[in-house]
């Protein structure tokens, strides 16, 4: 079964030339710096070859951000061998790169949230937030850089980070690969840039959350397979028997999404120096492969990812066990069968045949079960805890991040059925329930998860201040109350007036009279994200401060920290 | 016999109806079969163990 511990040293030994100094003591071998030099030189040498030959200037930017990152790779990893700072200490957890992970997903959250806020100003007031001088911050352009700041930059940094937190802790292991999870977290920033950037000087292939090319895509990919080899090492030598139930969840949004990223993206190149390529699939597969990666990335990347959050974070902090064990495996077991059909959903009133579409409905209605399950599961898992969600705003974090959830794959079934997704389809209501998902279940449970890493992390007795956690979590949800409430009334009302005809049978509306009725409604969605963004500066505020507290367990509080009544008992 | 696209299609649809859902009754069982209830008990307490040193 489980290698003998000191396996990740061997790794690394193996990996570096370094010559074998014997049996391992705490601190030996470099974790394979040197190989990781070694593809730094050669990556940054092939990225200017590459970029010198090529004729296309979008080509030789995504060559320049390669160059950019390699060589500053190259750059740190000599230092540290000069130094000896790789040393790989067996004995400890490794938790910098956690660190790092909370530092890049924090940053990363408030900047999408940031560009949601703009695109959202832009949509309500047109005339001023247009900018004609810079061309490329037109709404366009800014809306990837959104959505994929927030689910991959924001959303994926958090599971990387909490997923090493998780499998370690879990496992009784340290993290598998020497210097491999430091690939994976700069290798996974690269990404962000060539992504992010790449939008904003033109570079898409126009699928939805799918939009990098494919120089991008084959990055991501080699980084999602030693993300992969990271935590597969790490559980097959773990010291723990069992596997817990939550690296089975993140297990699985690993290895899904490495499959529905190389088969979405599957294309072909105009030219190796070219950023363009086209892909395999054309006209109703291509939809279908599209949404059937689409809604698995919100099953497994916004879904099954977060959930072994959950699993692990709403136990430890309310120190209760799993309410029911045997729920959590069927939960998982039924939550991966059945999302991975409900993508043709998207595609109702299409080309795609009658049967798909009323499967993938069937599909949808079906996850009401585990989807209902696992929150049931993590609230109940407060039993003997409840008196907590008075005291601790981070519990109350926790268990609004579920009702989100419950209330999210409640409505995503119902509009999911046919003559409802009549009505709902491309209107505001979609947004506004992606965001019931994002925000209220994928960014509370990630900051409830950060607000308890963040202490443990840099071994301090709590956060710096409970009462700033108030002010996030009061500022944070009637933002996204206000947020969803708009959209609802929205869509309801352009998808009502998109179908009105008069009595001679013309439409009723012109389009642009449907999205000038949408005008106090977008004024109150912009509010919203606005105290959603507000509410994340105060919690990266509070981290800040956190960091900068003394470290020793009988600090002298900040006046302030903890005001009479809020103080969490116990801790 | 020469092997069609129906030939694919049925074994796929329905041999894949039968193998999914055979493995999933097999979590099933597994997650409630009696004698593992002491190591589900210890699992659901797995998070509370402590954690700063390895």
């Amino acid at each position: 079964m489980a290698p003998p511990q000191e396996s990740c040293v061997k790794l690394g030994k193996s990996l570096s030339t370094t010559p074998s100094t014997g049996r391992a003591p705490a601190a030996v071998g470099t974790g394979g710096a040197p190989v990781l030099l070694l593809v730094s030189v050669l990556g940054a040498l092939l990225a200017t070859v590459a970029t010198v030959l090529s004729q296309d200037p979008l080509f030789q930017f995504q060559g320049a951000i390669f160059i950019i990152g390699f060589v500053a790779a190259a750059a740190i990893l000599v230092g540290g061998l000069a130094s000896g700072g790789f040393k790989q200490d067996s004995s400890r957890y490794s938790d910098n790169v956690i660190k790092a992970g909370v530092i890049a997903t924090l940053f990363w959250g408030a900047a999408g949230m940031l560009v949601g806020v703009i695109i959202a100003s832009q949509l309500t007031w047109p005339r001023i937030f247009y900018f004609p001088e810079f061309g490329f911050l037109n709404f366009g352009r800014l809306r990837p850089l959104h959505t994929s700041a927030v689910i991959f930059a924001f959303g994926g940094n958090a599971l990387i980070a909490t997923s090493f937190w998780v499998v370690q802790r879990t496992c009784k292991a340290k993290l598998f690969g020497g210097m491999l999870p430091w690939f994976v977290f700069w290798g996974y920033q690269l990404f962000i840039l060539l992504a992010g950037l790449g939008y904003l000087v033109g570079i898409t292939q126009g699928q939805e959350y799918a939009e990098p090319e494919w120089l991008t895509d084959l990055w991501l990919t080699i980084v999602w397979v030693c993300y992969l080899l990271v935590f597969l090492g790490t559980i097959w030598k773990r010291k723990e028997p069992h596997i817990y139930v939550a690296n089975w969840f993140y297990l699985s949004f690993i290895i899904t999404i490495a499959i529905l990223h190389i088969f979405n993206n599957l294309a072909m190149p105009v030219s190796f120096l070219n950023h363009k390529s086209y892909e395999l699939w054309s006209g109703v597969q291509s939809a279908m492969v599209q949404w059937w990666y689409g809604h698995n990335a919100v099953g497994f990347l916004l879904t099954a990812g977060f959930l072994g959050m959950m699993y692990y974070f709403i136990p430890k902090r309310a120190e209760r066990p799993v309410y029911s064990y045997r729920l959590s495996i069927v939960h998982f077991w039924a939550l991966i069968f059945i999302y991975i059909w409900a993508g043709p959903h998207h595609l109702h009133y299409t080309a795609l045949p009658q049967w798909t579409q009323t499967l993938g409905m069937t599909f949808s209605i079906m996850l009401w079960m585990p989807s209902w399950g696992g929150m049931i599961n993590g609230l109940m898992t407060l039993s003997g805890a409840w008196d907590k969600l008075r005291t601790d705003p981070v519990i109350r974090m926790f268990v609004v991040s579920l009702a989100f959830y419950g209330m999210s794959t409640f409505e995503g079934p119902v509009m999911s059925i046919r003559t409802v997704n009549a009505l709902s389809h491309y209107t505001d209501w979609g947004i506004g329930h992606v965001h019931s998902g994002a925000l209220g279940w994928v960014g509370f449970v990630s900051f409830g998860s950060i607000y308890c890493m963040v202490p443990w992390l840099w071994k301090k007795d709590r956060m710096y201040s409970d009462r700033l956690i108030e002010w996030h979590f009061w500022i944070a949800t009637t933002g996204i109350l206000l947020y969803i409430t708009a959209m609802w009334v929205s869509g309801i009302m352009e998808g009502l007036m998109w179908r009105a005809y008069t009595p001679d049978g013309f439409l009723a509306y012109s389009f642009i009279e449907t999205v000038a009725a949408k005008h106090i409604e977008y004024m109150v969605r912009t509010l919203g994200g606005l105290m959603y963004l507000s509410g994340a500066l105060i919690m990266i505020y509070n981290v800040i401060r956190t960091v900068g507290m003394p470290s020793s367990v009988s600090v002298n509080h900040p006046a302030d920290a903890v005001p009479a009544g809020l103080a969490i008992a116990g801790e | 016999m020469s092997i069609t696209y129906e030939t694919i299609a049925r074994f796929a649809q329905q041999g894949g109806s039968v193998y999914f859902f055979l493995i999933f009754l097999g979590g099933c069982v597994y997650a409630f079969w009696p004698r593992k209830q002491a190591e589900f008990d210890h699992a659901a307490r797995l998070p509370l163990d402590e954690d700063s040193s390895l």
